[in-house]
């Protein structure tokens, strides 16, 4: 699975994206996020408040982190936009 | 008479953009056109304290999140041409960052496109803000506002 990491989750992980092997009992988002702040402190820190953590999978939109990952190639973990 | 484009124009670059010339392109041969929107929005300094602005994007869903944006309006307006642009990396204060342009016969589906581009773009185009201030303080992030998520309220039915 590659993951993406931008702006301040970016420089909390240290990382912008890397590829990785989840174990096989994460089924959803939500296990998977869970999985990822015990990776480490960095990550930890970078996930630490829930509510300011978006997700893309596959390059649109999650809002429902209850959704399966099966399919799933790329998952990106980015802060609240702000273009425009 | 020329034929509609067949959807939205997206597109992100580095690079400046010259809305004149962009506008004067959209319009040209266009006779059934009778209004046109059009939306910069610039890089302001902050009181004089900001150096730059610098716009991280996720480049390979930025372009496919603003399309989906854009044909939802294209499909809901009557529009002629709705065409966006939007721009990363540094940016100094008085730059452009994003360019909308609506056409149509009439001005109520052109405002309203534009609007709800805007609307959209702020809180579901993966762009983030970073400040650079001019007095060498530490850089920051700018966070999202409730302001930009409420505005979206409006749009509920579309």
């Amino acid at each position: 699975m590659k993951i993406l990491y931008f702006a301040w989750i970016r420089e909390r992980t240290g990382i912008a994206q890397e590829e990785v092997d989840l174990p096989g009992e994460i089924k959803t988002v939500e296990g998977f996020l869970n999985w990822l702040k015990t990776r480490g402190e960095e990550f930890d820190y970078a996930l630490e408040n829930p509510s300011a953590v978006r997700v893309a999978l596959d390059r649109e939109h999650c809002s429902d982190f209850s959704q399966p990952l099966a399919g799933v190639n790329e998952i990106a973990l980015f802060p609240p936009m702000t273009g425009g | 008479m020329p034929t509609s484009p067949k959807g939205p124009i997206v597109r992100i670059q580095s690079d400046d953009f010259d809305t004149a010339q962009i506008l004067k392109r959209a319009t040209r041969d266009r006779p059934n056109v009778g209004a046109v929107v059009t939306f910069t929005g610039l890089c302001r300094d902050e009181g004089g304290k900001l150096a730059a602005l610098e716009l991280e994007h996720y480049a390979s869903m930025a372009e496919a999140e603003i399309k989906r944006i854009a044909t939802r309006a294209y499909d809901h307006w009557p529009l002629d041409q709705l065409i966006v642009i939007h721009r990363y990396g540094k940016i100094a204060p008085g730059e452009n960052i994003v360019l909308v342009i609506a056409t149509s016969s009439h001005r109520q589906a052109a405002f309203e496109a534009a609007s709800y581009l805007m609307d959209y773009l702020k809180t579901n185009a993966p762009f983030w803000k970073k400040e650079h201030h001019k007095d060498g303080t530490s850089d920051e992030w700018v966070e999202a506002t409730d302001k930009d998520d409420k505005a979206l309220e409006r749009w509920k039915e579309i």
